[in-house]
This record gives C-alpha cells, structure tokens and sequence, in this order.
C-alpha cells in the first residue's frame, strides 16, 4: 500500500517527518573563491590542486574536507551517522570513492551528473522520513581540471570555448540531514524523469538541461498545488544564461511565470563578464557548493524562508556521444523550508 | 613582399580553418585532419604548388603544408622507386617532423606540470 | 514537458535563436592575424636557415624544429591555451598547433604513467592526423603511378 499522504503525485512526495538540515560546508576552488559567493564558503583552496599530485586526487581530497567539515560543524561523529550519500562526475563516481573510503559509514554511491546534489537530499530525507536513519551525509563536488580532462580536451589545447560553454565549479559541498536539531527543513521533493529534447552539442549543456528543469518543475506546481510565488527562490542547478532564458520560455508557455524569485547557481557563483565563464558555472558543484555556502545561510539567517533548488544534470556519456547519440538531462527539486 | 605574401596566405588558410570552426562546431582534431587531408589531394592533384610558390612559408606552415608534404614525397618516390613507393614516400617526407613533434612532447610532459586554463 | 518530435524540433529552433553565436569576424580577425605573424616567422626562419647555406630540405626542417620546440614550450608554460582563447583557428592550423595538440595531452595525462598514459594519450589529435594524412599519400601515390607513370 503507498502512503498516500506521502504521496503527492507521480513525481512529488511529501516529507512528513521532520528532516533537518543540521549543518553545511561549502569548499570552493581559487576561481570560485574570486567570484561573487567567495565571502559564504567555508574554506577556498588556494591552489587548484590542493596539495595533491593529480587533480583527481584533489576532487577526492575536497570531498573528503567537505564531509568531515559538514560533520564536526553538527556536533555530531562517525557513529551518530547511519548513511552516507554521494556522487561526482569522475567515471565510476571516483572523486566520492576515493575521497570517503576512509570514513566508515555505510555508502550509497549515486550519480546524476550535475544534479547529483539533488537526489542525494532527495533520498537522504526519504531515508530518514522512511524510519531508516537518523542522520545522514550527503553531498557532491567535482573538479574544473578533472571534468575537462574526462569530458572534454587537455586545458593546454589552444581551443576556443563557445559562447554557449559553461565552466565546470572546483570544490564540493556536504550537508548533514537529521531527524533531530535546529535549522531549514526539507519538506517536499519532487524527482524528475529523463527528458532528452534532441540536443548534440556538449559545449551548450544548458540548453539540453532546460528541459528536464522545465518538466520537473512544472511537475512540482502541478502536484503540489503551490504558485511560483510561493518560493523566495527559485534556484537551478547549472543551466547558465542559455539554459535559463529556455527555462523561463517553456514555463511561460505552462503558465509558469516567475517574477524576479527564479536564478540559477551557475549565475550566482561566477561574474560571467568579470570572471569569463561564458554562459555560467556547471559540475555537481555549483548547486552543492551555492546552497551549502549562500542559500543556507540565507535561510539560517532569515532572509528568505523558502527555497526551491533544482540541480540540473547533463546524463553524457562520452562514448555514446561519439556514436552520435543526443544529451539526456535530468533535473530534481527539493523544497526546503525555515520553520 | 616575401613576407606579406607568407603573411596573407598563411591568415587566409586560418581564416578558413576559423569559419570551419565557428559555422560547423567542428572539433580542432577534425579541423586538423581535414586540412592535412585537403592539403595533400591539393599537393597531389598540382594545384597546392601554386599556393607554395605564391606563399611560400605561408602555405608550408599551416597544416595544408603537412598534406603537401606528404603528397611531394609520395610523388618523388614513386617516380624514383616506382609503385611500392607510394608506401614509404609520404613517410618519409615527414618523418623529421613527426619525430621531433614526438620527442619534445615527450620532453614538454616531463619538465612541465598540468595548469589550470 | 512534451518530449514529441515536432516539439523537439521546435525547441531546438528556440535554442538556436536564444544561443548567443561566436562572434565570427572578429574570431576571423584574429585568426588571420595571428595564423599570418606565425607564418611570417616561419618565413624568416626559412630565409635565415637558406642564408646559411642549409639545403631546401633542410632548411625546411630547421624551420620546423624551431617551430615545434617554440610550441611545446609555451604549451608547457601554459600560454599556448591563452593565445588559442583569442586565436582560435590562427594558433590551431599552423604547425605549432599540431605540435600543441601532442604536447597537452601529454602532460596532462603523465599523472596516468609514461606508457598508457603519456606515450598513448600524445596522439589523441595528432593520430588521426597522421592516420589519415598517411593514407591520403599513398592513395596519391598510387594514383600518381597509374596515372602519370
């Protein structure tokens, strides 16, 4: 039998429980930590390689920071936590592997590209609302460096990145989720289904991502009941420029229309002009990063009350992209509230 | 004059690469085979001799000037050798570039560390 | 949202209008520029090297190494990708860009050891490159045989 108050629709549960976002940590990068956000993170390496010798051993050594840094700011320790969730863009999610194998604590490897940040909240609190933990750690990062490396040409190729292009966030972000204590309270999630609009170019992920965002969010108003206004704000995970006036295009023609309350992370954490990230910030990082260091305080501080973040995912795999296949995206929102 | 002509061949040649570029999102790994393809049936059919003798530096620089390469080879040592020189001519024309592009690669990866863009 | 074919369509056409183009003239002028000064300093090196009575082929191949070498070491500094940002076409299809699509891969991927990493990854351009100028040549050559032999 589903729980039907649990339910809400095809995409949206409902969390009944109370599940608490006991604490934060945001690590940047030293171009992140330039950037507009740089006084909300807790630490900015100086130093893209962060004292490592390869800059994947870096993306494992800024999760590894984040997660033991989330932890001692909840009071809580490795015993307390029952799950631990994480995910990055490294094959076989490399950078969360590497970086936590020393902790311990039961894992669940997850992977939603860029919006790895959102199913990790996502099934973190269905864990704890389900009676399953008590505390969880989730979280997710990824590396400029690293991405490039995987995804894309060595940094040293003299190419020109198009107009359309987003800039891959270094550093990670880690949030610990309990049952009990103080602080903003996730009370809604909507999952989004794989929607893939026919685009090919991996240089303009923000226009393959805005129509997985577009589905999932006009699903969570559909479900929920809720107007636009309804959020203080309305937060995407990496669309850029390109993917967000896309996104507003296509909610318009839902009768989704947002006033001035709809951003995305990937605005918020680079000065395109200044910083030349082109279309915005992109990688697990930048919604994970952007709300464990900016839109968390936000709400701790009472500035805004609710908030609506949408990670946005990019599903590339590079090999079947070579057999010419097109982008699937994936987009999950989770609404988090203060008391 | 020998300059300016080394000059506006060789600008030209990009600018054609550039217009590939920003028209077709090809990759630079696609553009880079194309022109060594393109220079080398141009070598082949006559017609990129005329480019050279106009251009000289300008035509040889870019990577059009890597296809002639080849296609000079080829064609000098099937006249000197006969048919099993179509095998080795192209090589062996470029065997001096290739070699040094290798060794100092080789040499760049070991004094130099990866940088961030 | 509605995942058909003729919406797909429709909003691939919108993200075309709503993608900002790269900016092509200027691109090209700088392409133009910068691919013509690297010619022109091939030039030079060209008359220097004949000046000191190296033969044609030689000469050629002086100019090349002098080409290659300048390239791995700014690739190695890291400015070649800060030169290519502007350049674009003007520092990818003259030689030196040949030269840098061998030298980045390999150092980025000496991190992965000397054999599959660097000694594989250095010809991840530049293979096809050779690959299919070899090719290329020896159709020609055959061609050349049959035809004017």
């Amino acid at each position: 039998m589903i729980n039907m108050q649990k339910r809400l629709g095809k995409h949206t549960v409902n969390i009944e429980k109370p599940v608490y976002i006991i604490s934060t940590a945001a690590l940047a990068g030293k171009k992140e930590g330039e950037g507009p956000l740089k006084d909300y993170f807790d630490y900015i390496a100086d130093d893209i390689m962060f004292g490592e010798k390869s800059w994947e051993k870096a993306e494992s050594k800024f999760f590894k920071k984040a997660f033991d840094m989330a932890l001692k700011k909840s009071g809580k320790t490795y015993n307390d936590i029952d799950y631990m969730l994480s995910g990055d863009l490294l094959n076989q999610c490399g950078g969360s592997t590497f970086g936590l194998r020393d902790f311990k604590i039961p894992f669940l490897g997850i992977y939603g590209a860029c919006s790895t940040f959102g199913e990790a909240i996502s099934i973190g609190s269905m864990l704890i609302d389900g009676g399953f933990a008590q505390n969880v750690l989730c979280g997710a990062g990824s590396h400029f460096c690293s991405a490039e490396k995987q995804f894309r040409f060595p940094l040293e190729l003299g190419t020109q990145r198009p107009p359309t292009a987003t800039w891959t966030v270094t550093g990670a972000g880690a949030v610990v989720l309990s049952s009990k204590g103080k602080g903003p309270k996730v009370t809604c999630i909507t999952t989004g289904k794989i929607i893939d609009m026919g685009i090919k170019d991996a240089a303009n992920m923000g226009a393959a991502m805005a129509g997985a965002a577009c589905d999932v969010i006009s699903a969570h108003f559909k479900e929920t009941g809720r107007k636009p206004d309804y959020y203080d704000v309305v937060a995407t995970g990496d669309l850029g420029e390109v993917g967000k006036a896309l996104l507003k295009k296509y909610l318009a023609e839902e009768n989704i229309i947002f006033k001035n309350n709809i951003t995305d992370c990937g605005l918020e954490i680079f000065d395109n002009e200044k910083q030349d990230t082109h279309s915005g910030g992109s990688g697990c990082a930048c919604s994970a990063v952007t709300f464990s260091g900016y839109y968390y305080k936000q709400l701790t501080q009472n500035k805004i009350k609710r908030i609506l973040l949408i990670p946005t995912g990019a599903l590339i795999n590079t090999d079947i992209s070579q057999q010419g296949e097109t982008i699937p995206s994936i987009a999950h929102a989770v609404a988090i509230e203060m008391e | 004059m020998e300059y300016l002509k080394a000059f506006i061949t060789g600008g030209i040649i990009c600018i054609i690469g550039q217009i590939l570029i920003d028209k077709t999102k090809l990759t630079s790994a696609r553009i880079l085979v194309l022109f060594v393809v393109a220079g080398c049936i141009l070598g082949g059919l006559g017609i990129y001799e005329y480019i050279y003798n106009f251009g000289g530096s300008g035509a040889t620089v870019p990577l059009t000037g890597f296809g002639y390469l080849l296609s000079k080879g080829v064609i000098e040592e099937v006249d000197k050798i006969g048919f099993l020189g179509a095998f080795t001519g192209g090589l062996k024309a470029s065997a001096g570039g290739i070699s040094i592009a290798v060794l100092f690669s080789l040499l760049a990866a070991i004094i130099f560390k990866p940088k961030e863009k | 949202m509605d995942t058909s074919e003729s919406k797909k369509k429709e909003y691939q056409k919108s993200v075309k209008n709503l993608s900002p183009n790269s900016p092509i003239i200027k691109n090209c002028i700088w392409a133009f520029f910068s691919g013509g000064a690297i010619c022109t300093f091939g030039q030079i090196l060209n008359n220097y090297f004949k000046s000191l009575s190296f033969g044609e082929d030689n000469t050629a191949l002086l100019v090349n190494i002098v080409l290659i070498g300048m390239s791995a070491v700014l690739t190695g500094f890291g400015l070649y990708s800060k030169m290519g940002k502007h350049c674009g076409a003007g520092t990818i299809v003259p030689i030196t860009g040949f030269a840098n699509s061998m030298v980045s891969p390999s150092i980025e991927f000496k991190t992965q050891g000397f054999i599959l990493g660097l000694g594989a990854k250095m010809f991840t351009v530049a293979g096809p490159v050779i690959v299919y100028g070899i090719t290329t040549s020896i159709i020609v050559g055959i061609a050349h045989y049959f035809l004017a032999g």
